[in-house]
């Protein structure tokens, strides 16, 4: 096998800045001291006067994120997952959510593959917390092609966007040719009639891996990709749902309130399924190399497969 | 400890700091070297702790709001007797209890989890209350980074010791000049730091060099002294020091050296400790 090409996602959103930049006066970039890391610094670089450095003050940056937004501006929003979903939520849920601000939030480092720096950074709530706030869209994608595309579809989209992005480089799985991105749309990457696994940003690669060892058992999953939580594809979990009977979600979160409770809200109603959420079990992370610790918390191809398989059997 | 013991401490903790973001291969070497001199004092000199009773109930208490500088914290409290120093190099390893930011859960002598910017300060402002509720005498410290003060969560806490005049608290923050990215006073100046704390009704000592023994001695005597209001330490210090390429770099907060780089920051560090042992 040749190697496939890795690039975190956060990369993506630093390039994707730069050409949306080219394009577009109105677009403007914030930071709150960590521009290294998410990648603005790259936007810096080339706009050194549309971005705005606002210190160590997240709760701050989301405040003059949602006056600029007021005046026309597009502002990216860009910290730790921790600090734009975490620390200044109820700023996101009040100055943007509830007047329903054109502010896109670019969170990176989200999830236990931010690594060593340990639990006080790694966000495996995010999703839960951005996906409660009405109106808010929430998106999480799983390679570089896809990144980039959100980070262009977020700005050609009317209202809030959360987009979170990883720290640890990625498998590129959609560099082909008729890949589209449409914000609220799933992707079937791989067909099967056995059961659906209903994978999110990072975990996406690992799901396809695990589907592969699956058949190599005589056990055909079909995997769906679902990189717009909010508003979800309820058309898509559904009818793949009543084809195949039992669903897996798969998500770099907490089991609570991420992917896996969006996809249960859905069926529960609609289409009454048993899913299997795989995610992080209400625990916190630890320090450690990302790798390793996506190996230990079971959100590596193998952890994926051996609770597919408990789950069938 | 007189000076000279305190400064050859000092230089033990700053290989232990090296020692163990070189093994972690991640981590947060400039900022826990500019403090590692206040570390020294704070659990060598001023601190009323004991390492054998951590968890000791009339103990001093120390939070390091500026958490991401844990190395610093750890070198310190294992040369002072808390864990082993041989357990330094675990730092950030998967299963380690040295986890990348301090962890009150599991590390003997951490007093309060931190990382998150700004809010140790807060978990300080209540350790002190409490003692003042209760009517005991133990002292709380806390340190804070020169950009973590661009926090407002800082201000909040600040404004409530200094309306309760809670004289018990000692802040303290580091003032290296840098932070992730680039010199505070270029990102979003906190410049005046010493008005400030003053006009939230503490009192300000200004320590021209925290990396000075007899500059931290004299300060933190003012503080004990001091009543009826908060105590602001604000010390000038060096990022990185000690380590002759790490100094007021800003590209050390937050690598790792290489072996090459290890061997040298060591060296650096040894010759230190040789011409202390001169004097
Ligand atoms: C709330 C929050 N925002 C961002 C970070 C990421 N971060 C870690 S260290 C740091 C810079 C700190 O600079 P300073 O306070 O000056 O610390 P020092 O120079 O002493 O290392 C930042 C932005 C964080 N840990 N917490
Ligand atoms: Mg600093």
């Amino acid at each position: 096998m040749s190697e496939v090409k890795k690039i975190a996602t956060r990369e993506s959103y630093g390039n994707a800045l730069v050409e949306l930049g080219q394009e577009h006066e109105n677009l403007v970039v914030l930071d709150a001291d960590l521009a290294a890391a998410t990648k603005t610094g790259t936007f810096k670089k080339a706009f050194p006067d549309r971005h705005i450095d606002c210190g160590i003050a997240e709760c701050n940056m989301m405040g003059i994120a949602a006056g600029l937004s007021t005046t026309g501006k597009v502002p990216f929003a860009s910290t730790f997952a921790m600090f734009a979903a975490g620390r200044a939520f109820e700023q996101v849920r009040n100055s943007i959510g509830y007047p329903h601000l054109n502010v896109k939030i670019g969170a990176t480092h989200a999830g236990i593959s931010v690594g060593e720096d340990g639990a006080t950074h790694q966000c495996n709530e995010d999703i839960a917390l951005m996906r409660s706030i009405p109106g808010m869209v929430v998106i999480n994608p799983s390679d570089d092609v896809e990144a980039k595309a959100a980070v262009k579809a977020a700005y050609e989209y009317e209202g809030p966007v959360y987009l979170r992005f990883g720290r640890l480089a990625a498998p590129v799985i959609n560099d082909n040719a008729d890949y589209k991105f449409e914000i609220g749309k799933g992707v079937t990457l791989r067909e099967g009639k056995d059961l659906t696994i209903v994978a999110t940003g990072l975990c996406v690669s690992a799901s396809l891996e695990a589907a592969e060892k699956l058949a190599a058992d005589g056990v055909n999953a079909k995997v769906i990709n679902i990189h717009t939580i909010k508003p979800l594809d309820e058309e898509l979990i559904i009818a793949a749902a009543k084809e195949t009977g039992k669903v897996v979600t798969v998500e770099e979160h907490s089991v609570i309130g991420g992917l896996g409770s969006a996809v249960c809200d859905c069926l529960s109603e609609k289409a009454p399924t048993q899913v299997l959420k795989i995610g992080v079990n209400d625990v916190f992370g630890e320090s450690g190399p990302a790798v390793k610790l996506l190996e230990k918390y079971g959100l590596d191809a193998a952890g994926i497969y051996e609770k597919v398989k408990a789950f069938i059997k | 400890m007189n000076k000279l013991e305190l400064q050859k401490t000092a230089n033990e903790i700053r290989k232990g700091i090296v020692t163990a973001v070189h093994s972690a291969k991640a981590g947060h070497p400039g900022g826990s070297l500019s403090a590692a001199d206040l570390f020294t004092y704070l659990y060598f000199e001023e601190m009323n702790i004991d390492p054998k009773d951590p968890k000791k109930a009339d103990r001093d208490r120390f939070v390091l709001s500026k958490g991401h500088t844990a190395p610093g914290l750890y070198s310190t409290l294992a040369q002072r007797g808390y864990f082993p120093v041989e357990d330094l190099v675990t730092l950030r390893h998967i299963g380690s209890y040295l986890q990348g930011h301090p962890d009150m859960k599991h590390i003997p002598g951490v007093d309060m989890s931190s990382g998150s910017l700004g809010q140790g300060i807060s978990a300080a402002v209540g350790m002190a209350l409490s003692a003042k509720m209760s009517g005991e005498d133990y002292r709380v410290y806390t340190l804070l980074g020169d950009g973590e003060i661009q926090e407002g969560q800082v201000w909040e806490a600040s404004m409530f010791a200094g309306h309760r005049k809670l004289d018990n608290l000692v802040v303290i923050v580091d003032n290296n000049g840098l932070q992730i990215d680039g010199a505070i006073d270029d990102v979003c100046s906190p410049y005046p730091i010493d008005k400030k704390f003053e006009a939230f009704n503490f009192h300000v000592i200004n320590v021209a060099d925290g990396n000075d023994f007899d500059q931290l001695a004299a300060a933190f005597a003012e503080a004990k002294a001091t009543k009826g209001m908060p105590t602001a330490i604000i010390m000038k210090t060096v990022k990185g020091k000690g380590v002759s390429f790490m100094e007021n770099n800003v590209a050390w907060h937050g690598a790792a050296p290489n072996d090459e780089q290890y061997a040298v920051a060591m060296e650096d560090l040894k010759k230190v400790g040789e011409a202390l042992c001169q004097k």
